[in-house]
């Protein structure tokens, strides 16, 4: 729906590797690539530079889009540097980070991604631990500091605007990407049915907000751009604590300071995106 | 035929320049560096079109290699040491996707302590990921194997990737007087490339890489143990058309004397030339010894190997790497490949020349004359300070 232009893809080592493509069968009606888990970025720009070498020899004639897919895993952590290598070259690609906040296709552990207070299995919940110590890493900033011509944050449960990002994505000229909340019933525990509205629910919070960076300009989109307007409410961080098992430790008395933190801290990052975005 | 002074590393990028690849990833990396500084030139005043692409890792210079190559493209890279370790993963992936990849590896000993001289622990530490492995012995070796590797990798009985090998700085950074193939040759000898299945054709859409289970995943390994079963009939074959192209023949085997021979010393790289010198020398002397050069390490070449030591008084295998805990890496496989020989000579193992350490004809000559009385322990350490 993003592009007309035929697309080949690469994948990173994960859910969506794993789950479409168990030999002898593939769920992949175009090209597709799965080297590793760290290298997703450096597997498709080599698509892209043997496209870039065969056009200008003539043997390829048709114009073809690249798109890689990665976890937050495979993108925030492990996967960062062929990421970073990959858009600071300036090759033509649309990478999509699914971003689940941990490393969910071995079994829910920490990951750069995971937000404070989560409880996984490398950072449980305990008597004297509330989960995971710290703030997940900006990615989506950390890649616009590479000032590549296009990056977004967007969410599944506002489709329109994820697929108007992804078309912007392809036809950009150089390196894109869109980190999208991609909520995980199994690592979030949650009831399935509840995944869009999960995911609503991280726009409506102001934990994910929606926006785009388009050649040095900043602009919210969707919920959040109305959030900014004032013309939608701003929930409070706790409807998202509350909606999700691996936050539940920290409802109780004792962590309310945690809870108090992450509440300061989503607004005062939030207040940030909304000075860039008014620049 | 042109003869002009070069080291190996330019003679593997004047060896490129000629093919013309499509795709060239590259990361500098000591004593490869030469290889990619040479061929960005290349590619900066016009003479090639190839997209030059420079990785911000040699894990990523791999990984670029294998996106390139199973989209349709002609590629190859070059490394050594640490940055073939860093490629360790990827080159088990490159083998397994039947990429036909071409790699120069100038080889390098391994940290720490960190060290940038010659030893072979880089490819020896590759010898189970599913790359063929050639080694040169000197500059116009590396050139002639540079060429003949995308034959050889490409060759549709095999499609396997090709690692050259080189010695670091011994043959990476040595002036010598080379041979050089007119342009058209060499074009003319590797032929047009012809992808197999390429990720651009996207009208037939093809899936790399999946998640393959335990109800298929050991066959795909035995379809790269059968098409490494071929490979050296392949290397032989591309071999003798490359001898009828440029009038140079590199056999898998190299014999120096050893029909004769009771005492025989073998080694892979640059000391396989050496000891030519010390065999002359010491034939000079009336001493019958022969040397052994092993031009290609993976596949193994047994059989051939067995053939021509068998009957021998004594042999020793020049290891420039140790299996700490075992003997040196080649020395058992050389062991093994005599085992059912009906007439064994003596097998003894030298580690020696590690880190650079060099290499000299006396210290060779001491070879021979501990096998011919006897002397060697089973392994031994060259020139080391004990």
């Amino acid at each position: 729906m993003a592009t007309d232009k035929p697309v080949i893809v690469g994948n990173a080592t994960g859910c969506l590797e794993v789950s479409t493509t168990v030999y002898p069968y593939t769920a992949w009606a175009v090209p597709w690539i799965h080297s590793a888990f760290e290298n997703a970025a450096a597997t498709i720009t080599g698509v892209e530079s043997a496209y870039r070498a065969l056009r200008r020899k003539g043997i390829i004639k048709d114009e073809i889009r690249f798109a890689a897919f990665g976890g937050d895993g495979g993108t925030y952590d492990i996967g960062f540097q062929s990421l970073s290598g990959a858009i600071e070259r300036g090759h033509q690609f649309v990478y999509v980070c699914l971003n689940n906040e941990a490393y969910m296709n071995t079994g829910i552990q920490r990951s750069g991604a995971t937000w404070k207070g989560a409880s996984t299995t490398t950072c449980p919940a305990g008597e004297c631990i509330p989960g995971k110590k710290e703030y997940p890493k900006d990615l989506t900033k950390i890649i616009i500091a590479h000032e590549l011509p296009y990056a977004a944050q967007a969410s599944p449960h506002n489709w329109k605007d994820l697929i108007d990002k992804a078309s912007k994505a392809f036809e950009i000229g150089g390196p894109a990407f869109i980190n999208v909340v991609a909520p995980c019933p199994r690592g979030w525990r949650f009831d399935s049915a509840q995944t869009i509205q999960i995911a609503r629910l991280a726009v409506e919070t102001c934990i994910w907000p929606l926006y785009e960076y388009e050649r040095g300009k900043w602009r919210l989109t969707g919920d959040s751009k109305r959030i900014a307007e004032g013309k939608k409410e701003k929930l409070p961080i706790t409807d998202w604590l509350k909606s999700q098992g691996r936050f539940r430790h920290l409802l109780s008395d004792k962590w309310k300071h945690i809870v108090d933190e992450i509440q300061a801290e989503v607004d005062r990052k939030w207040e940030e995106l909304r000075r860039l975005c008014a620049e | 035929m042109q003869t002009v002074a070069m080291n190996g590393d330019q003679a593997i990028a004047y060896a490129w320049k000629q093919i013309n690849p499509d795709v060239v990833a590259a990361y500098p990396i000591t004593p490869q560096t030469i290889i990619v500084e040479a061929f960005s030139e290349y590619v900066a005043d016009g003479l090639v079109d190839t997209e030059f692409v420079c990785a911000e890792s040699e894990h990523s210079a791999l990984s670029l290699c294998i996106g390139a190559a199973a989209a349709g493209a002609r590629t190859c890279t070059a490394t050594a040491s640490a940055g073939l370790a860093f490629m360790w993963e990827m080159l088990y992936i490159a083998a397994s996707m039947r990429l036909p990849i071409v790699m120069a590896v100038a080889n390098r000993a391994l940290s720490g302590p960190i060290n940038i001289h010659c030893d072979h622990s880089d490819a020896m530490g590759a010898r189970d990921s599913g790359w063929l492995q050639m080694f040169s012995e000197n500059a116009q070796e590396a050139y002639d194997n540079s060429i003949m590797a995308f034959k050889i990798a490409e060759h549709l009985d095999l499609r396997l990737p090709v690692m050259t090998n080189l010695d670091g700085f011994v043959t990476t950074h040595s002036l010598e007087n080379l041979k050089l193939l007119e342009d058209e040759v060499v074009k003319g000898f590797v032929g047009e490339y012809k992808p197999i299945k390429p990720l651009l054709d996207y009208r037939n859409p093809v899936t790399y890489g999946p998640f393959d289970p335990p109800d298929f995943y050991f066959e795909h390994k035995y379809q790269q143990v059968a098409a490494m079963g071929r490979a050296l009939k392949v290397i032989k074959q591309v071999s003798e058309d490359y001898a009828k192209t440029s009038g140079r023949y590199y056999d898998i085997l190299e014999p120096y004397h050893v029909d004769d021979a009771d005492f025989v010393v073998m080694a892979a790289g640059s000391t396989a030339g050496t000891l030519k010198g010390v065999v002359d020398e010491l034939r000079a002397e009336g001493m019958k010894v022969g040397s052994l050069k092993l031009r290609v390490f993976r596949p193994f070449p047994a059989n051939e190997i067995a053939k021509m030591l068998e009957g021998k008084k004594a042999v020793a295998i020049l290891d420039r790497a140790v299996s700490f805990g075992a003997a040196g890496p080649i020395f058992p496989e050389v062991r093994s490949a005599l085992y059912d020989s009906r007439d064994k000579p003596k097998l003894v193992n030298y580690i020696y020349g590690l880190g650079g350490r060099d290499v000299s004809m006396d210290e060779l000559k001491s070879v021979y004359k501990a096998l011919a009385k006897n002397q060697a322990e089973l392994i031994n350490y060259l020139g080391v300070r004990i």
